[in-house]
């Protein structure tokens, strides 16, 4: 298990290196180092000019060498200067994590017992009527993507009931405020674990001991509640955990859609901006999250499935 | 400006698509009558919810094929009297009438709607189909070899999988990007499969009769230098072809995005099989390992695949409508569905419907190819 641990965290290592250097080795390209001398300017530069700001602020060093840079920096905690908002990104990030950290708090508290809940519901009587419904509504979620639950719970909510707000705002945890974006952001991802736990528990409920259970004369509640739902539970554990990564993507879109600013909305500005250093560190923090998931997911697995074991 | 009643909105829409609903009646009855010898595609007729499923994904299909002959106008024609108009809205001057109501620009939303179809549905499938070509062709080896192979295949799969969809997005699609040979040298990796793909099948199956094989191999190195120097390089000798540059690197990127998924897929699949008596009994007959791959695991492993390929075309749709919601590759004037979220939402607080045709299109196609993979799992587990 220990060397299972250490190979892959080297292999984490790895894969943050290799990405890191891809997105630096994008970033860097020459149209995009033009777009950020002229959008440092003011636009109103001439092509001699772009060449000697970029010479100046030293983006004409060689790739290596810039890379080899940013990481003895990061090994130090620095993670650079932001062009874009002026100032260093360890003064942008913090804070922007954390006001998407409650927002994604709130997005798990509503999603994963909702979610659980349809999937046991329907996974309980396979086939039965409210399978069917269930499995329709999932089915539904899943194809509502954030752009588009979104768009129309703001035409409902907001422009014509009134009900709540159609913008929200950071760090603010109110109804109002915070409905909408959990709402858009859980709806999506609900029927996914739904199915999951709903294929899991349709096998749980046909394998032998459960059928033992029923011989013995027990209630269906009690087989339910004591014998199907912690065995049911181990496979979409691993779902629920891999939802992280996914969760970031809908960030984005949802922070855009609902212009919130936290780090998907920093993620935007910078891209758009081709802010290098605090795309970097945005990259950085979302390939550490989906590695670490990865990690636990596959940790988490061994330890509730003692019939897996890792060598 | 006025306003014609919502049943006369919806009765004229109804019109409109005749053609469509007529061509859905002819393809439905007909396949019903013969399903039992259509084999797995005939049995989404067993379920109700799969005929719903392939009536949304059939309905718009052919309103993508007859998009010209459905909208009433031309989907970036302007006329400012409409402008940000409402449901039902009408010039009594012009007589020109919009079912759903006008953009911004006073676009007719149900033209762009039906012609928006038709970048979905050609870039939706197309880019899955080759992202298909692309994982099948680097999984059955590394699910059937393991070892180096596998290692070397499955680290760059969990390398880009890794990545988040809109960061790699803003990476790939952007007009800066396109100067450089990024698109282009991305394109021509992954258009390159396809070729790659039917040569192995090809090679595999006729290596004893020379003469057969080397016609098919020409004919198809012919089709596909020609398709290849047409979409990659725009290098098209007839004219007949062509990619716009934005369009091979929204290509390019789905087909990045999506490729490492149907690889972990393949090679899932392909190392649960690869013990089974008959591959075993393939390798003891001494047949060629693409053989055993393409010819012996490739047809058994082909129900999950399909289903994935439904469930695929669909969450491509998603990444489509994503891009244009971004704003990200397609022309601003495009008439695709995230586009039209893109331009509509702004106005949600003047007009709410605006932005409707465009979501519930894309919500309603996605539901469609769900639907469909959800009953054609069903189905294939049955037996």
């Amino acid at each position: 298990m220990f060397i299972f641990i250490i190979k892959r965290l080297f292999i984490m290592l790895m894969t943050m290196m290799v990405l890191t250097f891809i997105v630096f080795y994008l970033v860097n390209m020459e149209p995009n180092l033009r777009k950020l001398a002229k959008e440092q300017s003011n636009n109103r530069i001439t092509e001699v000019e772009v060449q000697t700001w970029l010479e100046k602020n030293g983006y004409r060093r060689p790739i290596i060498e810039r890379y080899g840079e940013w990481l003895l920096n990061l090994s130090k905690g620095d993670l650079g200067y932001s062009t874009r908002f002026r100032k260093p990104v360890n003064n942008i990030m913090p804070q922007r994590l954390q006001y998407t950290g409650i927002l994604a708090f709130w997005v798990m508290i509503v999603m994963v017992p909702s979610a659980l809940l349809i999937g046991i519901l329907a996974g309980m009587r396979e086939g039965s009527k409210v399978d069917r419904g269930l499995s329709v509504v999932s089915i539904v979620s899943t194809a509502t993507p954030e752009y588009v639950s979104g768009i129309i719970f703001t035409v409902i909510f907001s422009s014509w009931l009134g009900w709540l707000k159609g913008i929200a705002k950071a760090g603010d945890v109110t109804f109002i405020n915070f409905t909408l974006p959990v709402m858009t952001m859980a709806i999506y991802g609900v029927g996914y674990i739904a199915r999951m736990t709903r294929a899991s528990m349709t096998e749980v409920m046909t394998s032998q001991y459960i059928r033992t259970a029923h011989l013995k004369g027990l209630s269906f509640h009690y087989i339910v509640c004591k014998h199907a739902l912690r065995n049911a539970l181990i496979a979409p554990f691993t779902v629920i955990i891999l939802q992280f990564p996914w969760l970031l993507t809908g960030v984005v879109i949802v922070e855009k859609l609902f212009n919130y600013k936290g780090f998907g909305w920093v993620l935007i500005e910078a891209a758009e901006n081709n802010d290098i250093d605090l795309l970097l560190s945005c990259s950085l923090v979302s390939v550490f999250i989906v590695v670490v998931t990865q990690l636990i997911s596959d940790i988490g697995y061994v330890f509730l499935n003692p019939r897996i074991r890792v060598n | 400006m006025q306003y014609i009643e919502a049943h006369q909105v919806f009765i004229e829409i109804i019109m409109r698509l005749w053609l469509v609903w007529l061509c859905i009646f002819v393809i439905m009855v007909s396949s019903y009558i013969v399903r039992k010898r259509l084999g797995l595609y005939g049995k989404i007729y067993n379920s109700f919810t799969g005929v719903i499923g392939l009536c949304i994904v059939l309905f718009w299909f052919l309103c993508a094929i007859f998009a010209d002959q459905i909208a009433p106008y031309d989907p970036l024609q302007q006329f400012y009297q409409l402008k940000r108009s409402k449901v039902g809205a009408f010039d009594v001057e012009t007589g020109v009438t919009f079912l759903l109501g006008g953009d911004n620009l006073g676009r007719d939303l149900f033209s762009r709607m039906i012609h928006g179809s038709q970048t979905v549905l050609t870039i939706a499938p197309a880019a899955t189909l080759i992202a298909f070509l692309v994982g099948v062709t680097l999984g059955l080896p590394a699910g059937y070899y393991g070892k180096r192979i596998d290692a070397i295949l499955s680290f760059i799969a969990n390398l880009i999988l890794a990545f988040p969809v809109i960061l790699l997005f803003y990476l790939l699609v952007t007009p800066g990007i396109r100067e450089t040979f990024v698109p282009v040298g991305m394109a021509g990796l992954f258009f390159l499969f396809p070729i790659i793909f039917l040569f192995l099948v090809l090679c595999s199956r006729y290596r004893e009769r020379p003469v057969l094989l080397s016609m098919q191999l020409s004919a198809t190195l012919l089709v596909g230098v020609w398709l290849y120097a047409s979409l990659v390089f725009n290098a098209d000798p007839f004219h007949l072809l062509s990619l716009e540059p934005n369009e091979l690197n929204i290509f390019a990127a789905v087909i990045f995005a999506s490729s490492p998924g149907i690889f972990r897929i393949v090679r899932g699949l392909a190392m649960d099989i690869k013990t089974r008596d008959y591959i075993t009994a393939a390798q003891t007959r001494g047949e060629g390992v693409w053989y055993i791959m393409l010819w012996e695991m490739l047809p058994n492993i082909r129900g999950p695949l399909v289903v994935d390929m439904c469930l695929r075309i669909g969450y491509t749709t998603i990444l489509l409508g994503t891009l244009g919601f971004f704003g990200l590759g397609l022309s601003p004037e495009s008439s695709d569905w995230g586009s039209m979220i893109n331009q509509t939402r702004k106005y949600i607080r003047i007009v709410p419907t605006m932005v409707l045709p465009a979501t519930l299109a894309l919500s309603s196609l996605i539901l469609g190819f769900n639907l469909l993979a959800d009953v054609l799992r069903e189905q294939s587990l049955k037996d």
